[in-house]
């Protein structure tokens, strides 16, 4: 089993969403963070003087799903995100030891 | 034609103030030739010191002015019903409101005034005009510079921005800010102040030969009919938001972001309508004065408590953002006839208010397929007109020899109906003429970018809601070019790439998703 984090635009959120959840990949758990790779701020302007907003609204999507399915969750994940600019994201890719739902007790890809 | 405007933005900024300086210059020269004709002072045509007479006038003068500040206070109202639209547009929304309340005054000073009670008579200095439109009062100069006349332009000016004020409801999250400030002033230059004419300011409405007239007592045809009918028009010459309307033509629900502010947004309004109705006797020394208000404040709470009972009947929640439309509702519709009619009439007519309401919500969302964010055209348009038909049905003749359907009189009911007919046409023909000469001149519609970023960042520089102030830096220590252009191409490109797929039906998820067309092999 393996853990994808995404980390990607905020306006890509809704159609990564509604696409993984058309495959079959439905449960995600997201998060709204802020962060800067290579991608520098932006300005915006406070009672006539500007400044600099550092760290831009990201969403960070983290999804478990067994070993065979993480070439396609990705794939999915980036033809659907990619700009092909600066600040469309990252995915990191993780072991995962087990998983156990607390509902039933199952572990293991049945948890999943 | 866009990218003209935006090529000589820079020349036109300078030429803003060289207008700018040019008009201070004329009015200063103008203004020191006024010959001054009214009593500016009130001391002259007043009544002696201390004479009964002076007491009344004293009396009648403060109580104007009181709800005239009322009445102001629902701009702070107006501005809160905001937390109906998504976080990243509130500041282009109450933007809106603010350039009503401030523009709009400068305008009804300039011209809207001197149309709209020129030929009245109500006031010193308003002698000229004729049944379609008055010219006299311009400026609030010569024999308008007069306490009396004065205080009747503050009470009429702060209706005049809450009709205008309306409109930003219909349009909000979409439109530019420009052609909103064109707009604004047309409104309350022209179009509010020659139907106001017609009504208030002794034109063809008001002498009607049906009944006592056409009879709209604080304006639910002369400020809320014509802002509605405005709303209206404005939103279906814009266009519903992207994401409202699905391809096959179902609508999609587009939540707020604050319910806290709404509530209290719909108390301020009804707090404020009390001056707007109460005061619109113009005197406290015509005790109707309790009757409005009580009309007033029952026909808000019959309006809100119809839709709560009503919401839970339906869907087993109590919808509170509809109920306080409800209570909008029921105050709108009780604007005309508030003076008129006994207190179980108001309930009547809150209660019938809250329904029109509602029903006009699905009917403009779902017939006409017009995006109306706030609701302008349902809670001020539908019961505007609700109002005046009311007036004409529960006037009980207690009150300025106006009677209704109930006295067993008909002539009123149909004044109100040509009175009702004729804003609906002004307003309709005039908005749809405004609308479109904008629309292909400025144009009315931000980009497809902006309006996914929200108006916030783009047409006012910030957010309404901005970073922690650790998240930021200053500018100067930073390159600047490194920095900080929103990088507006690339996501330009991105949108349009996006505007490729197409939105389908998923039967997977029971909705409509925006997919990628599938590749040909």
């Amino acid at each position: 089993m393996k853990k994808i984090e995404a980390i990607i635009r905020p306006e890509k959120f809704d159609i990564i969403k509604d696409a993984l959840t058309e495959q079959g990949y439905g449960g995600m758990s997201v998060s709204e963070m802020k962060g800067h790779g290579n991608q520098k701020g932006v300005s915006e302007v406070w009672r006539g003087k500007r400044y600099r907003v550092d760290l831009l609204p990201k969403i960070k999507l983290e999804i478990v799903v067994s070993d065979d399915a993480v070439d396609k969750v990705v794939q999915t994940i980036i033809n659907e995100s990619q700009t092909g600019s600066i600040g469309d994201g990252k995915i990191f890719v993780y072991e995962i030891a087990n998983v156990y739902r607390i509902r039933t007790g199952e572990q293991g890809d049945a948890a999943i | 034609m866009e990218s003209l405007f935006s090529k000589y933005s820079s020349k036109l900024k300078w030429l803003n103030v060289v207008y700018f300086i040019t008009c201070v210059l004329g009015l200063v020269y103008f203004g020191s030739k006024i010959v001054f004709a009214g009593d500016p002072s009130g001391t002259v045509d007043y009544g002696a010191d201390g004479s009964i007479e002076r007491l009344g006038y004293s009396i009648n003068f403060t109580w104007t002015l009181v709800a005239a500040f009322l009445v102001f206070s629902m701009q702070a109202g107006f501005a809160m019903l905001g937390g109906f639209l998504q976080a990243k547009n509130m500041l282009g929304y109450m933007a809106h409101c603010f350039a009503d309340g401030t523009i709009g005054a400068v305008v009804f000073w300039i011209l809207g005034f001197a149309l709209m009670f020129g030929g009245s008579g109500s006031a010193p200095g308003l002698e000229s005009g004729n049944l379609f439109i008055g010219y006299s009062g311009f400026f609030l100069a010569s024999g308008s510079y007069d306490v009396q006349t004065i205080m009747l332009w503050l009470f009429q000016m702060v209706f005049c921005t809450k009709a205008v004020t309306i409109i930003a409801g219909s349009v909000a999250e979409r439109m530019k800010f420009a052609p909103y400030l064109i707009y604004s002033f047309i409104v309350c230059g022209i179009i509010y102040p020659i139907y106001g004419h017609w009504m208030w300011g002794g034109g063809w409405l008001s002498t009607l030969p049906f009944g006592a007239g056409c009879v709209d007592f604080a304006g639910s045809a002369v400020v809320h009919t014509i802002g509605g009918m405005l709303a209206l028009v404005g939103a279906y010459v814009l266009g519903p938001r992207k994401n409202k309307y699905n391809p096959d033509g179902t609508s999609n629900a587009i939540p707020g972001h604050n319910l806290t502010l709404v509530v209290v947004g719909t108390l301020i309004l009804a707090f404020g309508w009390f001056g707007f109705n109460a005061g619109s006797t113009l005197g406290a020394t015509d005790l109707r004065i309790s009757v409005v208000a009580t009309n007033t404040f029952l026909a808000a709470a019959a309006g809100a408590t119809g839709v709560i009972f009503m919401s839970y009947i339906i869907f087993g929640f109590t919808d509170i953002g509809l109920a306080c439309n409800g209570a909008l509702a029921g105050l709108v519709a009780i604007t005309a006839p508030c003076a008129y009619v006994a207190p179980w009439a108001a309930i009547a007519i809150g209660v019938i208010a809250g329904a029109v309401m509602w029903g006009t919500v699905i009917f403009v969302e779902t017939k006409l397929k017009i995006d109306d964010p706030l609701g302008a055209v349902a809670v001020h348009g539908a019961n505007g007109i609700w109002g005046m038909i009311a007036l004409g049905i529960f006037a009980d003749g207690t009150y300025g020899g106006v009677s209704g359907l109930i006295t067993g009189s008909g002539g009123q009911l149909l004044a109100q109906f040509i009175g009702v007919v004729a804003a609906i046409a002004w307003a309709i023909g005039m908005g749809a003429l405004m609308f479109y000469v904008l629309k292909v001149t400025i144009g009315l519609r931000v980009s497809e970018l902006i309006e996914y970023e929200g108006v916030d960042v783009h047409l006012h520089g910030s957010p309404c809601y901005p970073a922690q102030a650790e998240l930021t830096s200053q500018l100067g220590s930073v390159v600047e070019e490194e920095v900080t252009q929103r990088e507006m191409a690339i996501l330009e490109e991105s949108l349009a790439r996006d505007a490729s797929r197409e939105k389908i039906y998923s039967e997977k998820l029971g909705r409509w998703i925006y997919a990628k067309l599938k590749k040909e092999k």
